[in-house]
């Protein structure tokens, strides 16, 4: 049940501080080289809260983690980083709701000539490309499955290198760079509609696990009042048509309460691969 | 006929046209081939320029083993070649320390970790000359033009970029030239043929005018050459005037041969008519007297007396023309003076008068000439007579007398009819003579006077006017 339908009128009020931007983390795989959907979707939450907001753009979680850790940013949304839900000074804010629910899939993607490809066991010896180390599907969740397997991560594949995103990972292997890759689902689907020339050279070979879609986090330091009006205008998008047309455009269904069971196996595998000394962190 | 038989007048223009063809086509065709090898190095040196700007950001993706940095640094000018080729490169690839595929721009054809020996043989030749490069760039040429530059920094060498471009990489740009140029030959060529042809036509044409000319040689007196046929020094130039010279020199031995034959005739003719005349003159002597006695001493016999007048006025008549035809050079005369000269110049006025000939006369002499008074007079009354006579009505004559180098120089001219050049060879042969009033002997005896003389007498008749020129050497009078 999507919890922001419950949610009562939008309040069009003046935040406080309205000469204070709200400082807004993205790495840019959400809106990939929409630098037109990124300027749209800051002037809708100027609008709704009534105050400036700033986006930061960086090309990898790490850039947008850091920004966070030395409180240059207020909210910060990473498509696929698991340690969001887990790190102290962070307070998840909301949920996007894709496909009808909470959540995304790790797509197991190969060339599309490749057709033998069915799951991770499939792809000993082959090339890999990861996307960073701090990335959940990208680069966790298939190490993960390797050790399910039984192997050592390092060594199970011939190579494998780092992309810094997605797009790219999908890029890599539609080029033939890389063999295989895991990537997220609604990267992936949203690069469908977008770039259907891209992913079609690709073939999704497996779906290796399902995670709560990564939520957009605010720092501890963000004041409650400023929490609060800024998770009411997400949830709020959903049934305001200005909203919807944004939403539309992000290929998302609308923003929920975040819970921390969507997150919990996640959490789960990074606890696990820590204790195997393997979370590249 | 043999190519080499063919006359000048096509060889010469064929071969400079040939010469000029085959120059052409030698200069081009080295010119070509070394651009080939200019643009075939510049390319290659565009590349090694363009693969070395990727070299120190390639080394960083090597340090940090980033494969999809390495990447997108060699696929981006590889995308450029696609959309505008303007280095002709075919691939990119990095290799590693161990001559492994790092990446490549075409990573299906050249998959990460391949071995470099294991893309191709020209691949293999790399390898081994990579070994022993010692961070100098290798070119390998195969089947593909390779260029590995090693990824060296600080001395230390990290992998290599291999540059791969088509073996013909050069060709589009080569081609372009090669067109280019086939279009200035072809126009050089147009503009230098037909002047190398004209050149040899005007070179073979006195070549192939001297050859005829030499080829008549034999048959009768060469002709002369054009004027300025060959107006230079050169060789050819002296050929041409050998040729003039020898064709003068025949000429003159051809006209002096006949003009000895002349001579030989005349003088044989003289002889003849010297013997007959004397032949006829003693008994011719002899019955004049005996006609005398018998006019003193007849009987008055009127037949006798009817006949002995005939008789007499038959054989006068007949010693006249025998005293004419006898020139008595040795007969005894009296100086010759400017006098006697004007003389004749008086006796003849009033036939030309009468005629209504117009006189130009010149007469420079003074004093005496040592030569016979009465032969000279007569033989200017003979040419004078002959020039008022042949002038016409209107007509006009010059008589000219000088003294000129030692010699008595006579000059008649008059207008008139042109004396034919067959009545010309027998000129001064008795009674030869083109007009009807003389006795057709006056040239004849003029011939003769100068002859005894020792002098030259010369006639010379063209375009409507009559020249003899007499020339008298001085003796004894």
């Amino acid at each position: 049940m999507m919890s922001f339908l419950g949610l009562g009128l939008l309040p069009d009020l003046g935040l406080a501080g309205a000469g204070e931007p709200l400082r807004f983390g993205l790495t840019p795989i959400f809106l990939q080289e929409r630098h037109a959907l990124i300027s749209e979707l800051r002037a809708y939450l100027e609008r709704k809260l009534q105050r400036p907001v700033s986006f930061q753009v960086r090309d990898s979680s790490h850039g947008i983690l850091e920004l966070m850790q030395r409180q240059q940013l207020d909210v910060a949304w990473l498509c696929d980083c698991p340690y969001v839900t887990t790190h102290p000074e962070f307070r998840l804010l909301a949920t996007p709701w894709f496909q009808g629910r909470p959540y995304y899939q790790a797509y197991l993607i190969v060339h599309g000539q490749d057709i033998k490809t069915r799951g991770m066991a499939d792809l000993k010896g082959k090339v890999f490309a990861y996307t960073d180390a701090y990335s959940n599907v990208g680069y966790l969740t298939p190490r993960y499955l390797v050790r399910q397997l039984g192997e050592e991560p390092n060594g199970f594949h011939r190579r494998t290198f780092f992309t810094r995103s997605p797009r790219k990972s999908i890029e890599a292997v539609a080029e033939g760079v890389a063999d295989a890759a895991a990537v997220n689902s609604y990267i992936w689907e949203t690069l469908q509609l977008q770039s259907p020339a891209l992913t079609g050279m690709t073939r999704v070979a497996g779906r290796l696990a399902e995670f709560g879609f990564p939520p957009l986090v605010a720092h501890q330091t963000l004041s409650e009042k400023d929490f609060q009006s800024l998770r009411q205008v997400l949830l709020g998008m959903a049934r305001d048509p200005a909203g919807q047309i944004l939403l539309r455009q992000m290929n998302l269904d609308g923003f929920g309460d975040p819970s921390p069971a969507y997150y919990r196996n996640a959490e789960e595998m990074v606890r696990r691969m820590q204790d195997g000394r393997d979370a590249g962190l | 006929m043999r190519a080499f038989d063919l006359s000048l007048r096509h060889k010469l223009p064929l071969w400079g046209g040939m010469l000029i063809v085959l120059t052409a086509l030698l200069v081009t065709g080295s010119n070509l081939l070394q651009t080939r090898e200019n643009i075939k190095r510049n390319m290659l040196a565009r590349s090694e320029i363009l693969g070395r700007a990727m070299i120190s950001n390639l080394y960083d993706d090597l340090v940090n083993d980033d494969v999809w940095g390495a990447y997108e640094r060699i696929t981006a000018p590889a995308r450029a070649e696609k959309r505008q080729p303007s280095f002709q490169i075919q691939s990119f690839i990095v290799l590693d320390e161990n001559h492994a595929v790092f990446v490549s721009s075409e990573p299906r054809r050249h998959p990460l970790l391949t071995d470099l020996a294991g893309l191709g043989p020209d691949f293999a030749r790399l390898k081994a000359s990579l070994a022993q490069s010692r961070g100098h760039t290798r070119v390998v040429e195969g089947e593909h033009i390779l260029l590995g530059i090693p990824v060296v920094a600080e001395g230390v060498t990290l992998g290599t970029l291999v540059v791969v471009h088509k073996a013909d990489y050069y060709q589009p740009s080569y081609l372009r030239i090669l067109k280019r140029t086939a279009w200035t030959t072809l126009i050089i060529l147009l503009i230098l043929l037909p002047i190398s042809w004209f050149w040899g036509r005007r070179m073979a044409h006195p070549l192939v005018l001297l050859a005829g000319r030499m080829s008549d040689v034999g048959k009768g007196p060469p002709e002369p050459l054009p004027e300025r046929t060959y107006p230079h020094e050169d060789e050819l130039g002296q050929l041409f005037r050998v040729y003039d010279r020898m064709q003068r020199e025949l000429r003159d031995k051809h006209a002096m041969e006949r003009q000895m034959l002349k001579a030989d005739r005349l003088a044989a003719l003289g002889r003849l008519t010297a013997g007959i005349a004397h032949e006829i003159n003693n008994p011719l002597g002899g019955l004049l007297t005996a006609v005398d006695t018998l006019k003193r001493h007849a009987g008055p016999d009127p037949v006798t007396r009817k006949v002995l007048p005939l008789l007499e006025r038959g054989l006068i008549q007949i010693q006249d023309i025998v005293g004419a035809l006898l020139v008595e050079a040795r007969a005894k005369s009296r100086p010759l003076t400017a006098q006697d000269v004007e003389d004749v110049h008086t006796l003849l006025a009033q036939e030309a008068r009468k005629r209504n000939v117009e006189w130009t006369w010149e007469n420079t002499l003074s004093g005496e000439v040592p030569l016979p008074a009465t032969l000279v007079r007569q033989l200017l009354i003979n040419l004078l007579l002959n020039a008022v006579r042949a002038a016409g009505e209107r007509g006009h004559v010059e008589a000219r007398i000088a003294m000129r180098d030692g010699c008595l120089a006579l000059h008649t001219r008059n207008d008139g009819r042109t004396i034919p050049p067959e009545l010309m060879e027998h000129l001064f042969e008795p009674f030869t003579g083109g007009n009807e009033e003389g006795t057709g002997l006056g040239l004849w005896i003029s011939y003769q006077i100068v002859q005894q003389l020792g002098g030259d007498i010369r006639a010379d008749s063209r375009e409507g006017w009559t020249a003899f020129s007499v020339s008298l050497p001085l003796g004894e009078a």
